[in-house]
């Protein structure tokens, strides 16, 4: 028997249910929105996460753990135990497979952001995510000793405005840091946000943080000695120690034989790190955030598809009698399950298509706020194809959910025989 | 061909699962095609579970029971539910008409889940007509306008839905009408327009039928016992229900 007529008569029943079956629609609508946007998120955070840097080939410092290495390389969070030498920088960066090699000077702070003091090519080979350069929302690369370039959310949170001084403090931390009050930096540069620790340093020249320092010896300024600002022009700028580099190579291949470079190298002892490893290797320890995420996807699900199940038991009433008289007018188990399958079938492909596009829509808005406030890069695009599976997986248990009922409801049809109480 | 008798008990024995003493033993019971009978029992006789055996939704634990000519209880449910779709047009007390759909698709209800059915109305209507026009022939016989046939079931009144009732259990002509208490929501004058009404039509399948052909056999279900003069035959499920019989012995005194 063709089943159109069949499924002309579901269709017609689902009409008349029209109001409990919304209900059933906006629920499964609103639970794959949640788990399409927690799933997202946390892809996304892990993604922002270990893509903080990318392109660069190797990360190198003193000799340390990986792990610690990529905290104040990458993160800027703790302190270097050793630095590099500039002189052993030099060497690096001038290998033949080196094709640009960025010194990173840290330990100084401003308000609680890291400073972090480089040079201009910073601005041209540093890239982030799929491969995205730095985009400055206002003003330019420094140029000058204290000009100074500053993150999304540092700017954000301390409101600084092109223009705006700053001074910078000795240190990491907020208790009792000392000022370098006397070396104002003028803001010349505000950076788009990334979802990176970028949007959180302040970036000066490497010839900055040594002028910082002339007047300075074993972490405090030297009583008497006094450089003023427009004089540390005569003093030779070039730093002695770095605390780390970012190394691109011109072949990716030669990566192995310049970590080997690196590890081996024999002016002092340092380590090469490749960073897209060394992240993964982080966010597994840090893995709570996934894990607390994906349980809370977890019990979306759950909580999604008891709803989808009390929905449905609660039209079984209304349906018991319709099933009863189907039955007795001569339906088989075959045409009830065909149509309790294809009403489950309809509602939970509408409501999971409806959350996808609902999701979708409320991450076109909100992707900003939260690349902003969160740091989270949300990545625009339709649906993944893990999220295509997850969706499939939605559609599925909602059938099989919506399945169970009418089970029920079959079972009772039959013990309700051919005298279907009203 | 001598046509095999519309339904026929045989040593038919039931008991409802978890219940001690029987529901039903009946020796035997044969209703002819094309006879109506008049089933008579109160309530606690049996009626439903007989009903319920007829269509093929209780299988008894012994005995044979024949749908024409079709031994129900070697069957498979499939089998059943095709023979119940096709052979039996069924009239409830409480009309079980789905009241979101119109009065004409509730009529055309059986033949969608009965090809053999529909095809059966089709040839009634005539080619060229379609199964649409043979509900819509049988509404008008049973006296129901054509402006109520596109109004949802539950927007008719209590007599408009009873026909419609009858309607759907007579389309496609089958060989068996069984109708459980169809009356007990009307009027005694009412009660009487009905089952005329009823009659006239199964009278009229049977007379219009070729000769051979199967006629439509009624069991008119009922507690009320003014109505038996109406049919071919009375039968008192009472009498030929020995469960009964030995629980009114057994009784208190």
């Amino acid at each position: 028997m063709s089943p159109a007529p069949l499924l002309r008569l579901a269709a017609r029943s689902a009409w008349a249910r029209r109001l409990t079956l919304g209900v059933t629609l906006v629920a499964i609508m609103l639970s794959t929105a949640l788990l399409l946007c927690v799933e997202r998120v946390r892809t996304d955070a892990r993604q922002s996460f270990t893509q903080s840097v990318s392109g660069v080939d190797l990360v190198v410092g003193a000799r340390t753990g990986s792990v610690q290495l990529m905290l104040y390389a990458v993160f800027h969070a703790g302190a270097a135990s050793n630095n590099i030498d500039w002189k052993s920088f030099e060497i690096l960066a001038t290998h033949p497979a080196v094709e640009w090699a960025l010194p990173l000077s840290l330990g100084d702070s401003h308000r609680g952001f890291a400073v972090l003091g480089t040079t201009p090519e910073y601005f041209t080979h540093f890239s982030y995510g799929e491969h995205q350069t730095l985009a400055f929302r206002a003003g330019a690369p420094f140029a000058n000793v204290f000009d100074t370039v500053i993150g999304s959310e540092a700017a954000a949170k301390l409101s600084y405005k092109i223009g705006d001084k700053i001074t910078l403090s000795h240190g990491i931390g907020s208790a009792n840091l000392l000022e370098h009050g006397d070396k104002p930096f003028q803001v010349v540069g505000i950076l788009e946000p990334t979802g990176t620790p970028v949007d959180r340093t302040i970036h000066v020249s490497l010839e900055a943080i040594t002028a910082l320092h002339l007047d300075w010896f074993a972490g405090a300024p030297v009583k008497g000695v006094a450089i003023p600002q427009d004089l540390v022009s005569k003093f030779d700028l070039k730093p002695k120690e770095i605390t780390a580099a970012l190394v691109g190579l011109k072949r990716r291949s030669d990566v192995f034989r310049m970590q080997r470079f690196v590890n081996e190298f024999r002016g002092e002892p340092l380590l090469g790190v490749l960073p897209g490893v060394a992240l993964d290797e982080l966010w597994q320890t840090i893995g709570l955030v996934e894990r607390t995420l994906f349980a809370v996807s977890v019990l979306v699900i759950i909580v999604g598809l008891a709803g989808l199940v009390a929905t449905m038991l609660a039209s079984l009433n209304e349906r018991r009698r319709e099933l009863a008289i189907l039955r007795a007018l001569g339906a088989g188990p075959a045409d009830i399950f065909l149509m309790l399958a294809a009403e489950g079938l309809l509602v939970t492909t509408l409501g999971a298509t409806l959350g996808a596009a609902m999701l979708t829509l409320i991450s076109a808005i909100f992707a900003p706020w939260l690349l902003e406030h969160l740091g989270v890069l949300l990545v625009p695009r339709v649906l993944s194809i893990a999220e295509l599976y997850l969706l499939g997986g939605v559609i599925i248990t909602g059938m099989l959910a919506s399945l169970v009922p009418g089970w029920r409801a079959w079972r009772m049809s039959l013990a309700d025989g051919l005298t279907p109480r009203s | 061909m001598s046509a095999a008798p519309a339904i026929l008990l045989d040593e038919l024995q039931f008991r409802w699962p978890g219940q001690a003493g029987l529901c039903l033993d009946i020796p035997r019971l044969e209703i002819a095609a094309g006879e109506t009978v008049f089933l008579h029992g109160p309530s606690g006789s049996g009626k439903s579970t007989l009903l319920g055996i007829l269509g093929g939704v209780a299988v008894p634990q012994r005995g044979r029971v024949c749908v024409l000519g079709n031994e129900l209880t070697q069957m498979n449910s499939g089998a059943r539910d095709r023979l119940r779709a096709t052979h039996i047009g069924f009239l409830f007390q409480q009309f079980n008409l789905l009241p979101w759909l119109s009065a004409i698709d509730n009529v055309l209800l059986p033949c969608t889940f009965s090809p053999a059915r529909k095809a059966r109305a089709t040839g009634l209507a005539g080619a060229s007509h379609g199964v649409r026009a043979e509900a819509e022939r049988l509404l008008s016989q049973l006296d129901l306008t054509s402006s109520h046939w596109l109004k949802p079931a539950a927007e008719l009144s209590v007599g408009q839905q009873q026909r419609v009732a009858a309607a759907r259990a007579l389309i496609g002509r089958p060989e068996i009408v069984i109708a459980d208490e169809p009356t007990s929501a009307l009027d005694a004058e009412r009660q009487q327009i009905f089952i005329d009404l009823l009659l006239r039509e199964v009278g009229a399948s049977s007379a219009n039928s070729p000769v051979g052909a199967d006629k439509t056999a009624l069991v008119f279900v009922s507690h009320d016992q003014r109505l038996a003069a109406h049919f071919d035959r009375t039968v008192d499920l009472c009498e030929i229900n020995r469960a009964v019989q030995t629980e009114a012995r057994m009784g208190p005194a």
